[in-house]
């Protein structure tokens, strides 16, 4: 048995807890959060012991392992509490607020050794994982444009919010939400290294953007295109997606549906010339335990997997989430 | 219950497989019309109950209804609730303790101060019955013979182990409404087992079922083997496997297994809805025969 501890039960805190208490590797000894709310109801229903000091938590409870999913302008601190106490990390996305921070707190987990992961689950989705294997083995040729973009109704009305809303605290739809599609880009394809030109555009937020477009380049010098917006009531929820041109085919894939177009007969198993559609029921493992998605229980699963040793710590590792960070930096410093 | 349910999906571009049909729902059922036309083809194909999330549009389909009582007479709707999307935005948006303040009723005095007297003093299960009176509120003299719980919520719940609040939930349903609770999940076998250990014996249960394996935690041999051994009123959804499976092969498959009460299924036109009718009603006869 793992044992673990969660540090921020609000909205992917719950999630995680949930996953974490109906796994069959995982012991969960703690919960630590500040909202009285939050903390009275976990004290009164749940068989979870709460603490409002995560130190005392770890402390006590001497857990293998922590989830951190608290306002991002936390992480760094909380994480370098955690690592230099040699416990390994699951920390939400995004990671850092500064490229200082991330890089810090890497390099202290390759010194030590403790497995480190953050929680962009997009890269356990099905049809994302098989758009990754398709441009890696080079079948649909070489890249010369892509366009990754995400939707969704999160800001549709003019009002303040949480902490989402403070541009300080790591709030905004580029740190939000673009922040996704700036990991899938950097994990399919190659880490962006510069912006040619970006806007970041408040619809109905004051203080932090609500949608951002961006002109990017690659480490390998591929070019491409960011399209994010998440005041865009169109979409019943976050839609992501992702496109690649190749000069041997196109790949046009969102979570559920990955549609490939090859130009020649030379293509990989199970594709033909032509338009080929696969379904992320055809790309996705079962979970033994779903509550919102496969992909929430699958980066879970991984995490607690690595910890006991069973798979490499090479999915959503700290200096991929760090590449990201950098690229919301590049990005931003770009507008 | 009805031995086939019609559903809602379709209505509220929820798809699993696909985002451009999703788009392309959401423009087909633009009118409450078009969602009306649509359930009278359901019951001309005789079915006559809707299994339905407790969206904000629901409420406008329910005065149609009310207001031709010769036309619904026979028609129950099973309200499932809640529609996790609005509070999972506003979660986003406003943090757990705003969510409850924008969602608890609070323009009466009296539901003011009893759901404010609820939050001060921490009863979360009369903040939870609140909540379950507002979503109801869209279906007063509509028969709602079986309330569900939305997976979402239900699955939260196991995972978390709060039991108590399933339990509540259950308990509310029956007490207040007259009406029997149900329980919708992807992981029937584990919330079967907690169930059972909070002393609610034979639960109406609403899973997903189907021949590829899809969305079934724990497995289809666990699964099959639950639906042989146990007590449950089983209700399968996702028969399609999100679309993988072709239709007829998928109902075959489904019509087949013991002990399932009923069948859900979603379409959105005329020719879906009565060729779904028509393969079950035949696979049940075979069955029988």
């Amino acid at each position: 048995m793992v044992k673990v501890g969660l540090i921020g039960a609000g909205k992917m805190g719950i999630s995680h807890l949930s996953i974490l208490g109906a796994h069959p590797d995982v012991q969960v000894v703690g919960v630590c959060d500040t909202s009285k709310l939050v903390l009275s109801a976990l004290e009164k229903y749940s068989k979870f012991k709460c603490y409002t000091d995560y130190l005392k938590m770890v402390e006590k409870e001497k857990p293998d392992a922590v989830f951190v999913a608290t306002p991002t302008k936390f992480h760094f601190d909380f994480v370098k509490e955690l690592l230099a106490r040699n416990i390994h990390v699951f920390v939400e996305k995004p990671f850092c607020l500064t490229e200082e921070q991330g890089m810090e707190l890497t390099s202290m987990t390759s010194e030590r050794n403790l497995v480190n992961q953050v929680g962009y689950h997009n890269k356990f989705v099905g049809t994302f994982r098989e758009v990754k294997k398709l441009v890696k083995d080079g079948a649909i040729g070489e890249v010369n444009h892509f366009m990754g973009e995400a939707y969704g109704p999160v800001v549709t009305k003019k009002k303040e919010g949480t902490w989402r809303s403070n541009p300080s605290e790591g709030g905004g739809c580029l740190m939000d939400y673009a922040s996704h599609v700036i990991d899938l880009i950097n994990d399919i394809l190659s880490p962006i290294t510069a912006s040619k030109g970006s806007i970041l555009k408040s619809i109905y937020s004051k203080r932090v953007d609500d949608a951002v477009y961006s002109l990017l380049e690659l480490s390998d010098k591929t070019t491409g295109m960011l399209s994010v917006n998440w005041s865009d009531e169109t979409y019943r929820k976050m839609s992501t997606s992702i496109t690649i041109n190749g000069d041997k085919g196109k790949i046009i894939s969102d979570a559920n549906e990955l549609k490939v177009y090859f130009k020649e007969d030379h293509c990989p198993e199970g594709y033909s010339k032509g338009w080929n559609v696969k379904y992320v029921t055809d790309l996705t493992p079962q979970v033994d335990f779903y509550l919102r998605g496969e992909e929430y229980s699958a980066q879970v699963d991984y995490f607690i997997n690595a910890v006991i040793g069973n798979v490499p710590n090479n999915i959503n590792n700290f200096q991929s989430a760090w590449l990201t960070d950098r690229a919301i930096s590049i990005i931003k410093n770009q507008k | 219950m009805e031995r086939i349910l019609y559903g809602d999906n379709q209505f509220f571009a929820v798809n699993h497989i696909s985002d451009a049909k999703s788009m392309a729902q959401s423009i087909k059922f633009k009118s409450d019309e078009a969602i009306i036309r649509t359930l009278d083809y359901a019951i001309e194909a005789g079915i006559n109950t809707f299994m339905c999330t407790t969206h904000d549009r629901i409420a406008r389909i329910c005065n149609v209804i009310r207001a031709n009582p010769g036309k619904y007479k026979d028609f129950k709707i099973y309200p499932c609730m809640p529609y996790a999307h609005k509070y999972a935005n506003a979660v986003t948006e406003l943090g757990i303790q705003g969510t409850i303040k924008q969602y608890v009723p609070g323009n009466l005095f009296g539901t003011m101060f009893k759901g404010g007297m609820a939050v001060v003093s921490k009863d979360f299960l009369k903040i939870m019955e609140l909540l379950i009176d507002a979503e109801m509120k869209m279906f007063k003299g509509i028969n709602t013979p079986v309330i569900f719980l939305q997976n979402v919520i239900t699955d939260l719940l196991l995972g978390l182990g709060m039991v108590e609040v399933l339990k509540g939930f259950h308990d509310y349903i029956l007490k207040k409404y007259y009406a029997e609770p149900g329980f919708i999940t992807m992981n029937m076998p584990k919330l079967l087992d907690t169930l059972e250990g909070a002393g609610i014996n034979n639960p109406i249960i609403c899973f997903s079922m189907n021949k590829v394996n899809f969305r079934m935690s724990g497995g289809k041999d666990l699964y099959e083997e639950t639906l042989k051994t146990r007590k449950l009123r089983a209700i399968t959804m996702q028969v399609l496997g999100g679309g993988a499976i072709p239709p007829k092969e998928a109902l075959e498959y489904i019509s087949k297994l013991p002990n399932v009460e009923s069948i859900l299924f979603g379409a959105s036109s005329k020719a879906n809805i009565e060729n779904t009718v028509h393969n079950i009603r035949n696979f049940d006869k075979e069955k029988i025969s």
